[in-house]
């Protein structure tokens, strides 16, 4: 019990100070970087009050997907350098020791939420928030997701994909003067329009326009 | 105190929810910050629905918090793009100098 409230307040005092540092930051690196921690501090939350399977797709989808998105963004239109003077005056390695200091913070919530959950489960005492069965808690949300919420759940995918098309639809930008292969082109060439025979006669070459 | 209860999640959820509001507000540097934030305040929602569902026994504040997920990405996905774009039409994503729907 006790140790389930100093985790609970490990976390969430590191959520919250994340949360504020994503807010108030300079450097929009920075900001993606307290993104992330934030994420992984409310995941380990989320392993420690028994919703183990919505903890690790939080970790696998935030973190893996739309953190690092971000990231991409932030680096590829390069708005850091637009905006804060500090980092312009060095060189762009600026935001290394912050993101060590937070990938080591990672790196121990994770040892503490899920080597405690696997192996002194008797230490974050959880049996009395949910007393529900035996079955795991990826197990009873599987069997509910794939039968009452079958439609919804189709719904959702179909969200990701119009999201998918409308971003490479968004971002897609045809270029000029760049020479591509054109298949359906080549398919559809025929002799008429690619070889010409000429009667030439001797002495007179033959003139060739192009 | 010492006993962990629903009032703690809650508080934290709305706590981080705040400053996704206040983040929403105060920005004046650019929009991708705009964007962390609206995440922010999903992940504050995602924290009630989940506490509730534990504390409930109802697995359905679970299932909810998939699907909030998963409009979070495609959402984060779309505004990039369009982050993006604008980027490259008009040069800078700053939230100030973004007034060309002014009218």
């Amino acid at each position: 019990m006790i140790a389930h409230a100093i985790f609970f307040y490990v976390f969430s005092f590191i959520a919250i100070i994340s949360a504020i540092m994503v807010t108030v930051s300079k450097n929009t690196v920075h900001s993606v970087f307290f993104l992330i921690l934030d994420f992984i501090s409310i995941s380990c939350l989320f392993i420690m009050i028994g919703a183990e399977f919505l903890g690790m797709i939080m970790l696998i989808v935030y973190v893996g997907a739309v953190a690092v998105l971000f990231l991409f963004v932030v680096m590829m239109l390069n708005v850091a350098q637009q905006k804060n003077q500090w980092l312009l005056s060095e060189d762009s390695s600026g935001h290394i020791p912050i993101g060590l200091i937070i990938s080591v913070l990672i790196f121990f919530e994770l040892i503490i939420v899920i080597g405690g959950w696997k192996y002194r489960p008797e230490l974050i005492d959880t049996g009395y928030l949910n007393n529900i069965s035996e079955m795991t808690n990826t197990h009873s949300l599987g069997q509910i997701l794939y039968t009452d919420f079958i439609h919804v759940f189709q719904i959702s995918g179909m969200i990701l994909l119009i999201a998918m098309i409308g971003a490479i639809v968004l971002t897609f930008r045809k270029r000029e003067g760049v020479k591509t292969q054109s298949y359906i082109k080549q398919i559809s060439r025929e002799r008429s329009e690619g070889v010409e025979l000429l009667e030439v006669p001797s002495n007179k070459g033959v003139k060739i326009d192009d | 105190m010492i006993e962990i209860g629903l009032g703690h999640y809650l508080t934290l959820g709305a706590i981080i929810f705040t400053i996704g509001i206040v983040g929403i507000f105060l920005n004046r540097k650019n929009i991708i910050v705009i964007l962390m934030s609206i995440e922010l305040i999903l992940l504050a929602v995602n924290i009630n629905l989940v506490s509730f569902s534990i504390y409930l026994n109802d697995l359905t504040g679970q299932v909810f918090t998939l699907f909030i997920l998963t409009v979070a990405a495609a959402e984060a996905a779309i505004g990039l793009a369009i982050i993006v774009v604008y980027y490259r039409n008009s040069g800078t994503i700053r939230v100030e100098e973004i007034d060309k729907l002014k009218g």
